[in-house]
């Protein structure tokens, strides 16, 4: 039995972004993703609450067929579940550091420092959500397809 | 007896290399202990500053005549189109100026390419007089090839703005950037305790013939800003609460320098121009000791519903709040982003000290003070 455990196939890492309807779906999903799949699950950052859109930013770590396994199940939940494969690339050496962008990341990726008054962009916690590509006053985002 | 000082008396100072200058943020910080008695007899001159988007922004710009001459009539610079309606080959270049309403390119970026000194396509045409019988043109023209290159600006420097917010279920695009919907995001637009018009609040100080730092270049105050209005109700430190005075700027667009001005386009509004002012206030007395040592926290503007169209007044905020990161609305806390870049205006208030303090920067006299108003006229639809 030891040589079909997970640990001896090849582990696959990577992100995902599950969209939450506003009516919560009552599934224990990362639970199950654990328990039932064998997942591990890192979760990035989680912006849930009832009656709103929620967002919940993971990474899922399993061989790759567990991975789509997983998001089979998670799907049926009626959750949305969309691999990030795009990276937002930003150009630092022309920002004004206006904090537009600031206004419109959710995820917490684009701040601005309170006592610097200057930007900072932390690329773990972007979400892709594409939001700062409109909000530059400069067009200084765009897209990296991986 | 109360300190005193005249502006001459400050020049004297600053042509010794005399002149005690501080930016206002760092008599801000210095306001928290010392007396304005003790301010004015330690301080002798405040640097201002502002970098934010002001749509009310432009050029002139006199190409220089042809052989034979013409008067240009339809003008367009790189398809932008210019305005045409003065002398032979004299134009103005607004700022949010595009070929199409859903362009991103525009008149703010013109300003910004030839300040740059790049080439820019010049095409203009003309019914042709007997003076003036060139009736087309195309051309390239740069900052070199040109005559005067002047930035006239009828409305920049806001005195306080507006916080806007969208309480729709609706993503809205507006001239005070992306708003979220439902209370998602409140938006606001001045340097606070750095903001010029913020230290001298009636105007004391500046007025017609101020010279300032506009864009990189020495530039002046022209006269008061469009829209400007000296009747919004006051805070108890003296502060109009919402957008208030405004100043209309000019300038030598050739000396100026792209780190200071750049173009801009907000998502669904259309195109701007990022404005760098900085403004000297001398501390001329114990009044205005105590304006310039005005903090973060004693400067109020309303919040403003954007998303409803009907820009209701919503609550009231301050500027040590609303950089803080969040505000308090309706008993919820909403994240708050800047669209003035406090970075800029502290580099600029820095620069604009340092101009002073070495001598190469000299303060004026307004040649004459603003007039005080009552409020603005609403435009009536009457037909």
């Amino acid at each position: 039995m030891i040589f079909n455990n997970q640990k001896f196939k090849k582990m696959i890492s990577k992100r995902f972004v599950l969209t939450f309807p506003p009516e919560a779906t009552g599934e224990p999903i990362t639970y199950n993703l654990i328990k039932k799949y064998d997942i591990m699950v890192n979760i990035v950052r989680a912006d849930v609450s009832p009656g709103k859109i929620g967002h919940l930013v993971m990474e899922m770590t399993a061989p790759a067929k567990t991975l789509k396994e997983g998001m089979v199940y998670i799907r049926q939940q009626n959750v949305e579940c969309e691999p990030i494969e795009k990276k937002i690339h930003y150009r630092e050496d022309l920002c004004i550091h206006c904090g537009a962008c600031s206004a419109v990341c959710f995820a917490g990726a684009l701040t601005m420092g309170r006592m610097t008054a200057e930007l900072t962009f932390d690329p773990e916690k972007c979400v892709v959500c594409e939001l700062c590509l409109k909000s530059c006053p400069l067009n200084l985002f765009s897209i990296d397809i991986d | 007896m109360s300190e005193k000082r005249s502006i001459e008396e400050i020049n004297e100072k600053i042509r010794n290399g005399k002149a005690v200058v501080l930016t206002a943020e760092q008599v801000s910080a210095m306001g928290k202990e010392l007396t304005p008695a003790e301010i004015t007899r330690k301080v002798d001159v405040v640097t201002t500053a502002t970098f934010g988007p002001m749509c009310s922004s432009g050029a002139f710009i006199n190409f220089g005549h042809t052989t034979p001459p013409m008067r240009m009539e339809m003008i367009t610079l790189n398809n932008v189109p210019a305005y045409g309606g003065i002398a032979a080959v004299d134009a103005y270049i607004g700022a949010t100026e595009t070929a199409t309403p859903n362009d991103t390119y525009g008149g703010a970026h013109i300003i910004e390419d030839l300040i740059a000194g790049k080439d820019i396509l010049l095409q203009a045409s003309a019914k042709g007089t007997d003076c003036y019988p060139r009736t087309e043109i195309k051309t390239l023209i740069n900052k070199n090839s040109i005559n005067e290159f002047i930035m006239f600006n009828p409305r920049n420097a806001y005195q306080n703005y507006n916080v806007a917010v969208n309480s729709t279920s609706k993503l809205k695009f507006t001239y005070m950037g992306t708003l979220l919907p439902a209370f998602g995001n409140a938006n606001f637009s001045t340097s606070g305790e750095l903001s010029p018009l913020i230290n001298d609040p009636e105007l004391r100080t500046i007025g017609i013939g101020t010279r300032i730092f506009l864009g990189g270049a020495t530039g002046y105050v022209a006269w008061n800003g469009t829209q400007f209005n000296t009747g919004k109700p006051l805070n108890e430190y003296g502060v109009p609460v919402g957008n208030a005075a405004t100043l209309s700027l000019i300038g030598d667009a050739k000396q100026m320098n792209t780190q200071f001005i750049k173009a801009a386009y907000f998502e669904k509004y259309g195109v701007t121009m990022f404005v760098g002012i900085g403004i000297p206030v001398p501390v001329i007395d114990e009044e205005i000791a105590m304006t310039v040592s005005i903090r973060n926290s004693q400067i109020e503007t309303n919040i403003i519903d954007y998303g409803s169209g009907n820009f209701e007044i919503l609550g009231r905020t301050d500027y040590e709040s609303l950089f803080s990161g969040e505000i308090p609305l309706n008993g919820k806390k909403i994240r708050t982003a800047p669209l003035s870049s406090v970075k800029v205006a502290r580099e600029i208030a820095e620069l604009l000290k340092n101009e002073i303090a070495e001598g190469r920067f000299f303060l004026t006299e307004p040649v004459a003070l603003f007039t005080k108003t009552t409020g603005l006229n609403n435009l009536d639809i009457r037909l």
